[in-house]
């Protein structure tokens, strides 16, 4: 397995290119996504979900700890589940969550798009489209 | 200039990547499927606050089972297998000599975590009829 062994260059010989950041970004993203996920859990189980919740209503709930996300089910108190601290976590997760999407997506895309001002569109209407689903959905999470 | 690309789209599925290939298919469906769902959704979910009908009508097409139980598989699957390139790229001296036999065990994780959302879509559906 010798032709998988890594290269041995610092990052400064390296150099940190566009492609490198974006490549950690979306790991990093994706280890704080699990963080926002795990404390969306614990905080639905410290507010009582165990006996209120089903487990994919936890997941809802942990994916985007937004007050609409527990409005239809049966918990008897509310209140908690709408917090500001909940509000700014779900913030947190949208934009994260959309940075790496809108990332992958126009990677996926670039695939199929072999003309560079395909690709350029590809970045303008993705990033646009990105734009507004994080504006309405900050207006959702601080209005809901 | 971007690439050119020779290949039919049935020669490309019968590469014989095997399990990474086939994570890497599903990752990126997965990807795009919660790209889809999550601005639909945000736009609907805008509408029905705004009191504007279609928002509630396209809210509605969520709550069924076969559409819970895919967006399911997208998001439970690109977040189990994004565990593993992630884990994979930190420590690649150690871990990609084993990067097939992880595959597995990400898939039998995936399974289970899987299978249970499943089941507790499809409860809570019987439980509500």
């Amino acid at each position: 397995m010798s032709h998988l062994k890594s290269r041995k260059l610092s990052l400064a010989k390296r150099g940190l290119s566009f492609e490198m950041f974006m490549w950690a970004f979306t790991r990093v993203t994706a280890l704080a996504m699990y963080g926002f996920i795990l404390l969306g859990v614990i905080g639905a189980l410290i507010m009582g979900a165990q006996h209120h919740l089903t487990f994919v209503e936890v997941l809802r709930w942990a994916l985007i700890t937004n007050p609409g996300h527990v409005e239809s089910t049966n918990l008897p108190e509310i209140a908690p589940w709408v917090s500001s601290f909940w509000r700014l976590i779900a913030s947190g997760m949208l934009l994260t969550a959309g940075s790496h999407g809108v990332h992958g997506v126009i990677v996926i895309l670039d695939d199929y798009l072999p003309k560079d001002n395909q690709r350029n569109w590809n970045r303008y209407l993705n990033m646009g489209i990105f734009a507004l689903v994080a504006l309405a959905g900050l207006y959702i999470i601080w209005t809901a | 200039m971007g690439l050119q690309r020779n290949v039919s789209l049935s020669t490309g599925l019968r590469y014989k990547g095997h399990s990474p290939f086939w994570a890497y298919i599903l990752h990126r469906i997965g990807g795009a499927g919660m790209a889809l769902f999550i601005t639909i959704h945000i736009f609907s979910t805008f509408a029905d606050q705004q009191g504007w009908k279609i928002g509630g009508l396209v809210n509605n097409l969520y709550t069924s089972v076969p559409f819970q139980i895919f967006i399911l598989f997208c998001v439970l699957f690109h977040a189990i297998n994004g565990l593993r390139i992630t884990i994979l790229d930190f420590f690649p001296q150690k871990l990609m000599p084993y990067y097939r036999q992880i595959i597995y065990v990400q898939l039998a994780l995936f399974v289970l975590v899987f299978g249970f959302a499943a089941v507790s879509v499809v409860a809570t559906a019987l439980g509500r009829m």
